[in-house]
């Protein structure tokens, strides 16, 4: 990290867990969890009228440690310092920013690794299937237990995006803005596919146990690896690949041998292995899940524009030219339900090689739009 | 902030609460003239980055659209107007344009930059060059205008279109018109307002 925190960072960070078990959570799965911990970070200040709080949702493989560093000692900020922080479009000057880790995560909240009271034991393959809903009803418990009856705007990329958009479903007068970025109404067969390539990967590593690889002090560490790498692929274009990699070898020749030549096979085992040591596959399972299971159209006749009659919010719709695993297709679909129903919405697509990851990146277009955004909140 | 000729005119025609569409919406002037005025709602389309900036600077809805590639995201009568100010000659397709406008828009409200306009006919005529002027003002390698055309021209457009013509307008980039412009507006209009509505006689053809 550097010397000194820049001025447009939050700073130092602390994650602060809050307990729910008044009420069980009941799940689309069937069963409920009758107590369940999450874990989150909070940026800025909550007003006195409690009216200027934003909740960002997470990705796949992100957690709750959205921005600033926890230690000066930290080589990486927060996933989404390029968007949060004084300054920036999620400017922690006006805005008191909460990001939870998601239930089934695996970075504090309840999810897999986590100890089942009833049998003392990690949840390991029996915690529940976790569905974006679920989630977006846990988020507001937290926004209770917070005194937010209201967000100022739900944020997310990716599957973040799917939590924002079942949020303004779900939840209509509980949020003023909503932002989509980078997300899809639903999963293609293709992004489908993906997954379950990924999900068998981890399924048939002699160390997965059926799930129960902790009582066997060890991980389905090949097969983690792998689900990582062909996710990478996924995230990036290939003209950013091309980019980062071109067709470089390490050591300058070939060897005419299996071991690591490219470039680009060096960093995909590279991002591969540092993922198995901080991931745990049994919540990256379950978030895949997630991730096949969000359909909001399927329950009004399959049809988007149906499942967003109620929205109240405003909304605005981000892409990237160069994404392909969500498309800048899948967004416009939203868009047109959003339109169909004459709610207020903005879109734009942002010309970028980046792929997927784009979101992440402080995009000049995306970066100006957002902030414009933002800044006419109220 | 004062308007842009067409944009004045186009105000007067579109009544209160309605809900507009404005295609190459630009930094969203109109609407946000539109929506203070004359409590308009609607959206802006734009392909232009910074226009889009613009846009949501302003509390515009704007959606992100290549027009070339037509109004497939809007529903059929969704709207009470779709206006185009200054595009419509720089469309691919513009014939496919205005149909789209139509289906998508009860009414819809052009204008262009008439290329019958006396100071282009001289120009062509005597100079044997292509016009320059306040209302073309780029040379003809470098504009966008890839589909200029008379008043005449548009109107006979409309008529195989079956586009009924509602209300026309012609005036000068002061936006001031005079009685010889009402006289020959192909010849002294230098800019032209059309209001426009399918024919209704179109929804009555045999099967």
């Amino acid at each position: 990290m550097p010397d000194i925190l820049p001025p447009d960072c939050v700073g130092l960070v602390t994650a602060k867990t809050s307990k729910f078990d008044k009420t069980p959570l009941s799940l689309d799965c069937g069963r409920s969890l009758s107590s369940y911990e999450l874990v989150y970070e909070t940026y800025g200040t909550l007003n006195k009228d409690h009216s200027n709080a934003i909740l960002i949702c997470h990705a796949l493989s992100s957690d709750h440690h959205a921005a600033g560093y926890y230690s000066m000692q930290d080589k990486k900020p927060g996933w989404w310092e390029s968007c949060i922080g004084p300054g920036k479009p999620i400017d922690t000057n006006r805005f008191f920013v909460v990001c939870p880790n998601n239930l089934g995560g695996c970075k504090g909240s309840t999810g897999p690794n986590s100890t089942n009271p009833d049998t003392n034991k990690p949840y390991g393959p029996d915690f529940p299937i976790i569905t974006v809903r679920d989630w977006v009803k846990s988020q507001a418990r937290l926004a209770d237990m917070l005194g937010i009856s209201q967000w100022l705007a739900v944020i997310g990329g990716s599957l973040g995006g799917m939590q924002a958009l079942q949020w303004a479903i779900d939840y209509p007068k509980h949020l003023r803005n909503c932002v989509i970025i980078a997300a899809a109404p639903k999963l293609t067969a293709q992004n489908i596919a993906f997954n379950e390539v990924a999900r068998q990967a981890i399924l048939t590593d002699p160390d997965f146990h059926d799930g129960h690889y902790y009582q066997y002090n060890t991980v389905p560490k090949q097969g983690l690896m792998l689900a990582r790498m062909l996710g990478h692929i996924t995230y990036l274009s290939e003209a950013s690949m091309r980019d980062k990699f071109g067709r470089e070898l390490r050591e300058g020749k070939l060897n005419f041998g299996f071991d690591v030549e490219f470039q680009v096979e060096s960093y995909l085992r590279y991002q591969g292995r540092s993922f198995v040591d901080r991931f745990d596959a049994n919540t990256y399972l379950l978030m895949t899940k997630a991730l096949d299971y969000f359909d909001p159209a399927k329950e009004h006749d399959n049809s988007l524009s149906k499942a967003l009659t109620n929205v109240m919010a405003k909304f605005l719709v981000i892409s990237f030219t160069s994404d392909w695993r969500f498309s800048s297709a899948r967004s416009r679909e939203m868009v047109k339900a959003l339109l169909d129903n004459k709610k207020d919405v903005s879109y734009t697509e942002v010309t970028s090689h980046d792929g997927h990851d784009a979101f992440l990146m402080p995009i000049p277009h995306f970066i100006q739009v957002f902030k414009a955004y933002m800044q006419n909140t109220e | 902030m004062e308007l842009r000729t067409d944009l004045t005119l186009i105000s007067k025609w579109i009544t209160e609460n309605s809900h507009v569409l404005d295609l190459g919406c630009g930094d969203g002037t109109l609407l946000v003239h539109l929506r203070d005025v004359r409590s308009v709602t609607g959206y802006g389309v734009e392909i232009d980055d910074n226009n889009i900036v613009s846009c949501v600077q302003a509390g515009v809805n704007v959606i992100h659209t290549d027009l070339n590639h037509g109004l497939s995201d809007f529903s059929d009568d969704s709207f009470d107007y779709v206006v185009m100010t200054q595009a419509i000659q720089t469309i691919l397709q513009p014939d496919i344009l205005l149909m789209e406008m139509l289906r998508v828009g009860q009414q819809g409200i052009v204008t262009f930059p008439n290329f019958g306009h006396w100071r282009a006919r001289l120009s062509l005529f005597f100079g044997g060059v292509m016009p320059i002027s306040r209302a073309l003002p780029s040379k003809w390698y470098e504009t966008g205008n890839i589909h200029l055309c008379t008043l005449q021209d548009f109107e006979e457009l409309c008529y195989q279109l079956d586009i009924e013509v509602l209300q026309r307008a012609v005036v000068d980039t002061k936006h001031c018109t005079s009685w010889f412009m009402r006289l020959l507006p192909n010849v002294f209009g230098e800019i032209a307002v059309y209001r426009l509505r399918s024919k209704p006689v179109k929804r009555i053809l045999p099967r």
